[in-house]
């Protein structure tokens, strides 16, 4: 039962093996996680060498803050749009990709392409293309004679979110959808066979066989997206800084702004708390969810 | 047969119209680059450029761009090297030594997946200013190292789980001990693993963008991610050089994809096979 070596040979290599991951670990993420909670509760500038304690007041500052609602919103909506539109583009995608196969083989190619580009250059990107001159929107309705429906796509407060949310979908759509074609794909051909001869249509084939059987990676791809737009943060830095008025501040931006442009690091580690609680929370509540799907089913 | 062929032509419709979703920002980034500020204004965006500037790209190599690629170069192969020795000799452990503490530290390993980078960043840039490593590419490795630690784990684990027992014992009676079983067993037999995490941390690293943007600062130390913002900072309004620092930004990655898709494409979907 001890496998390679004798026990104390185990243990000291155990013990050797494991030291660096947890070193970095330690140094990395737990005490800054820690130091992070603690600064929470400590005004300070983060050039002064003094830390002045104030107990509660950066929280009951939070919890009364309607900018930190505003952002904490907009992440909200960042994860309802980013679910509700990619994962059913996704999905259409992948059984349009599976269905056709071979013949289709250049369109996968090409409609992966904008996972290659990092995040800062795809909001540099589209910053352009929504460029109301030189881009490609406002060009295009133009020439569609839609003039009438352009906007300040960046500009305007009313509309900013949902342009920067159409961004992510373009970026985020091409992940989803291999995800789904590779799941699509492990479904043994005998069930397709078996479905038509019972004179299955393509549509009745998709809802009643393939969409119960994707269940699971579905919860994984809510799961991604969820945890993933609660800490969305470089694209709209990139594209908006979180502007205009507000309009696209997610609680990553907010946390940013106070600490490394007010330099308010107290404060500003209260909100990277509270963003962190929010985020362990979503991840665990998932957990959960799904530990009991497993166990009905 | 007249709805099935109703039916085709939907789907090819489909299948064209998100290729020119996806490939249209593609298209105008690539030939804006070769394009005079004036030509952009005076001609719509969907016409090829009048005259094929190369000045966009000379302004641009001439800055300090090839820089910010040897930097994140320099930063992405140390920080995935070290990322690939740390985890494999932690999931070595966790996959194939029964301890008490086995499976709650795996837990507390794999809850590392969801922290946010920021609830760190603060700490992190303390931390770096009292070493003194402010403004240096050293002062990446560490966050880049601690922050992919727990996928890699994640997956090398699974990889290394799936190795026989009897190898095990094989080697135990050949009188190997534990170390020489991890680097002459378990290490080549998980190469597929690591060729995965390798992938998938690599072009994670290579485009990330927070840490750097927060740890560094001159021009000099930027990374390719922040020599973006620093040029779409600097030439706000000139489209055509700022299409032309995307275009060759992206052009490692899009040639590396050309040439191995598949392995690109398994490799940057590792962080979903934990489902």
């Amino acid at each position: 039962m001890n496998g390679v070596g004798g026990p104390s040979d185990r243990s000291t290599a155990a013990v050797f093996f494991l030291l660096p991951a947890f070193a970095f670990l330690a140094v990395f993420i737990v005490w800054p996680v820690l130091l992070s909670i603690q600064l929470s509760f400590y005004d300070w500038s983060g050039i002064s060498p003094v830390r002045t304690f104030v107990g509660l007041d950066n929280w009951k500052a939070l919890t009364g803050d309607g900018v930190f609602w505003r952002a904490l919103g907009n992440n909200l909506i960042v994860v309802a749009l980013s679910i509700a539109i990619q994962l059913p583009v996704a999905m259409a995608l992948a059984v349009l990709l599976h269905r056709g196969g071979n013949r289709l083989k250049i369109f996968k190619v090409v409609y992966f392409f904008p996972m290659l580009m990092s995040t800062v250059a795809v909001g540099a990107l589209f910053k352009a293309v929504y460029n109301l001159q030189f881009g490609v929107v406002t060009p295009l309705l133009e020439a569609a004679g839609l003039a009438g429906l352009s906007r300040d796509w960046l500009g305007d407060p009313q509309i900013a979110l949902f342009s920067v949310v159409a961004v992510i979908c373009w970026q985020f759509i091409p992940f989803y959808m291999i995800l789904f074609l590779a799941r699509l794909s492990s479904i043994p051909n005998e069930l397709r066979e078996a479905a038509s001869i019972d004179g299955a249509t393509g549509g009745q084939y998709f809802w009643r066989v393939e969409l119960p059987l994707m269940r699971g990676i579905i919860i994984t791809a809510m799961t991604l997206s969820l945890i993933g737009s609660l800490k969305y943060f470089d694209l709209i830095w990139v594209m908006t800084e979180g502007g205009p008025s507000r309009a696209t501040e997610l609680m990553a931006t907010y946390m940013y702004k106070e600490a490394f442009s007010s330099f308010r690091m107290g404060y500003g580690s209260t909100i990277a708390t509270a963003m962190f609680f929010i985020v362990m929370t979503a991840a665990l509540a998932t957990i959960a969810i799904r530990q009991r799907r497993s166990e009905e089913a | 047969m007249r709805i099935a062929k109703v039916r085709t032509a939907a789907y090819a419709l489909a299948a064209i119209l998100w290729l020119m979703v996806a490939g249209l920002p593609f298209y105008f980034m690539v030939q804006s680059g070769f394009k005079k500020q004036f030509d952009l204004l005076s001609h719509p965006f969907w016409m090829l450029p009048q005259e094929w500037a190369l000045e966009n790209y000379r302004t641009v190599l001439e800055g300090t761009f090839l820089r910010s690629l040897l930097n994140s170069m320099i930063v992405v192969s140390i920080s995935v090297t070290l990322i690939l020795l740390i985890a494999s000799m932690a999931a070595f452990v966790f996959a194939r030594m029964d301890f008490w503490l086995n499976r709650p530290l795996f837990g507390a390993v794999v809850a590392g997946l969801a922290i946010p980078a920021h609830v760190t960043l603060i700490p992190v840039y303390v931390l770096t200013t009292r070493l003194g490593l402010y403004d240096t590419l050293w002062a990446l490795i560490g966050p880049y190292v601690a922050f992919n630690l727990p996928l890699a784990i994640f997956i090398l684990a699974e990889f290394m789980r799936q190795i026989p027992r009897e190898l095990e014992e094989a080697a135990r009676l050949d009188g190997a001990g534990p170390v020489s079983f991890f680097w002459r067993v378990a290490l080549p037999l998980s190469r597929p693993g690591l060729a995965t995490v390798g992938i998938y941390n690599a072009v994670a690293l290579w485009n990330e963008f927070v840490f750097a943007y927060v740890l560094t600062s001159s021009p000099t130390r930027r990374t390719l991610p922040l020599a973006i913002w620093d040029y779409q900072g600097q030439y706000t309004a000139n489209i055509p050089l700022i299409m032309a620092v995307l275009s060759l930004s992206a052009l490692p990655l899009i040639l590396i994809y050309i040439f191995a898709q598949e392995r690109v494409i398994s490799g940057m979907m590792a962080g979903a096979l934990k489902g």
